[in-house]
């Protein structure tokens, strides 16, 4: 097991080299100019202002050798300063990433808690009413625009029912507010962008589990238990173990659309999080701050692979053991 | 036929035919103006249909022309997707070793990338348009392709039809191509199809950001931009667009499905 979790663990590496040095040279070999970017046209700029901005961030240098500076850089994670404000990334980064994960984790939850039951009670009672209003609203799921579904929340819910709010996570008046006030005004604030990005991963997820359900039903051990006269309750928890292993590995494979998600959805919600840090970093060719936030989305992304990984060695004996073999 | 085949390709035959006969469907000139204050934001009428926008000009009629857009790039993304899933799937599945080891690797990078962000970036960098947007939605769309491809091949190079063209000195060229990709497009043609969809909803996401079809072509996912900011006062122009990409989508979804279920009977018996 320890064998496996360290295999795991290297395994990120040539992948996050991989990735980081992929977008580096694309952005670099792009034909824009950061410095013009920032001094635009302005006269008052001298040629040697730029030629010494350019000095400063490394781009007078060969795209290789500017990637070995970022890299070196990189592993004691600094990721160097933002063109536009100068402020070191990281901090930026810093301020921006716990409402990007309190907004994934939470969407998460949702997925899981909401598809799986969906999965699993499509598949006990396969052909009834509920399984096939789920099967219509998972083909109008998989087919739905989430950035419209955003706005349609925003205008039916945020609008015309005036229930949640529309934008931000937690505005002026939450200074006032005592804890309880502040928790709860943030799940308030939350419940519209957690909807929103949850949708996506809700079909594909109850989908799954459900046709992994089926498979599960089918074994001949659901026969033995039915055989055997245990309740219909029962043999479906016998199911539900087994058809659980597949379940956990789409974990990991949802984790990339999510985090692609919040790129969107933060910005149409206002949601302080790095997603929207990175849509603006790149409006603004802020290579720094758009490197250092595709370095920390990859690393969550395969982190979360990782630990899905990890659930199924816990879920499937078959691999907690190898080691025995 | 089956209903589903039968719905989809019906949305979609009309959405291309109105896609090619822009000019005839269109009630209005898309890109003609009424600034006039009665002329902006209308709501939907008999002279127009689906409302106007915030500079007066007809909605339906920027739809009719935004088909165009999100109907090429879907197509033409997921044809350059193609290409490529099927060319480095073929070869990994084919020849296996490292070759199959390294494009795996390259595979999965692009599995655990989301990959969205790397299509924002690629977008800016090189200027958006039409065109960047479909070349690069279709660089990074293949690797569901490419293990499909690969899994057939693998299965497929151990039948003994390509033993004996291997016997017979028949070039690998000739018997990837013409031996064994033959035996492997039906569950590549299902895949495609669900791909024009993907490649459909990401087109109107970055169009959407700004990042995709430039103003003032239209595009249904720059209309919905436009609605946005009129979210409170012109509910049509949020409305409309996404209903227009919802059915699309959904009728591309429908077609794969249908044709996935013909095609793996026995999918049909264990699924539904």
């Amino acid at each position: 097991m320890t064998r496996y979790v360290i295999k795991r663990l290297l395994l990120i590496i040539p992948m996050l080299i991989g990735i980081s040095f992929i977008l580096f040279v694309v952005m670099h070999l792009a034909p824009s100019d950061p410095a013009s970017i920032k001094y635009g046209l302005n006269p008052e700029v001298s040629e040697s202002a730029r030629a010494n901005f350019n000095k400063m961030y490394d781009l007078d240098k060969p795209v290789l050798v500017q990637y070995a500076l970022w890299m070196k850089r990189f592993i004691s994670f600094d990721f160097g300063r933002s063109f536009i404000d100068g402020r070191p990334v990281m901090e930026k980064i810093g301020t921006h990433l716990p409402a990007t994960i309190l907004l994934q984790v939470c969407s998460i939850l949702v997925i899981f808690l909401v598809a799986i039951p969906i999965g699993v009670i499509s598949a006990a009672k396969r052909g009834s009413l509920f399984d096939n209003a789920m099967t219509v609203l998972v083909f109008i799921g998989y087919a739905m625009p989430t950035f419209w579904l955003a706005l349609l929340l925003i205008f039916f819910f945020g609008f015309k029912l005036q229930w949640f709010p529309i934008s931000g996570m937690s505005p002026w008046y939450t200074a006032y507010l005592d804890g309880f006030g502040k928790v709860q005004d943030l799940l308030w604030h939350l419940v519209l962008p957690v909807v929103a990005t949850a949708f996506g991963g809700l079909a594909a997820l109850s989908r799954y589990s459900r046709s992994s359900m089926i498979e599960a039903l089918g074994e001949k051990y659901i026969l033995t238990a039915r055989a055997k006269g245990l309740p219909e309750k029962r043999v479906v928890m016998h199911a539900f173990r087994n058809a659980l292993m597949p379940i956990v590995t789409i974990m990991g494979l949802t984790l990339p659309a999510l985090i692609s998600g919040s790129f969107i959805f933060e910005t149409i919600f206002a949601w302080p999080g790095m997603g929207r840090l990175g849509y603006e970093a790149i409006m603004n060719y802020d290579y720094p701050v758009v490197m250092g936030v595709a370095a920390i989305a990859t690393f969550l992304t395969l982190l979360g692979i990782f630990i899905s990984d990890m659930m199924y060695a816990v879920v499937d004996p078959r691999i907690r053991l190898e080691k025995h073999k | 036929m089956n209903k589903r085949i039968l719905f989809g390709l019906i949305v979609i035959t009309v959405m291309v035919a109105s896609a090619v006969f822009a000019p005839f469907v269109a009630t209005h000139n898309p890109l003609e103006m009424d600034l006039s204050p009665e002329g902006q934001l209308q709501g939907p009428s008999m002279s127009h249909f689906f409302g106007t926008d915030n500079l007066g000009r007809d909605v339906f009629s920027r739809m009719v022309y935004g088909a165009r857009v999100s109907l090429s790039v879907g197509f033409i993304a997921v044809f350059i997707s193609l290409v490529i899933g099927i060319l480095l799937g073929g070869l990994s599945g084919y020849y296996g070793r490292w070759v199959d080891g390294l494009i795996m690797r390259l595979v999965e990078v692009m599995y655990c990338f989301p990959t969205f962000f790397l299509i924002m970036i690629v977008i800016t960098f090189l200027g958006p348009s039409i065109v960047n947007v479909m070349i690069v939605i279709g660089l990074t769309s293949w690797a569901g392709l490419c293990r499909l491809v690969r899994a057939e091949f693998l299965t497929l190079r151990e039948r003994d039809f390509v033993y004996s063209a291997r016997v017979q000195g028949v070039s690998n060229k000739r018997i990837i191509f013409r031996h064994i990709l033959p035996n492997a497009m039906a569950p590549i043609y299902v895949s495609a199809t669900l791909s024009v969809g993907g490649a459909i909803l990401i087109e109107s996401a970055l169009s959407f950001l700004g990042l995709g079809v430039q103003i003032p072509t239209p595009s249904w996912g720059n209309i919905l931009t436009t609605g946005r900011m009129y979210i409170n006062y012109a509910w049509w122009l949020t409305l409309f667009p996404g209903l227009a990409i919802l059915i699309t989508v959904l009728s591309f979804n429908l077609i794969g499905e249908g044709l996935r279920e013909k095609l793996d009977p026995k999918l049909k018996e264990r699924v539904n």
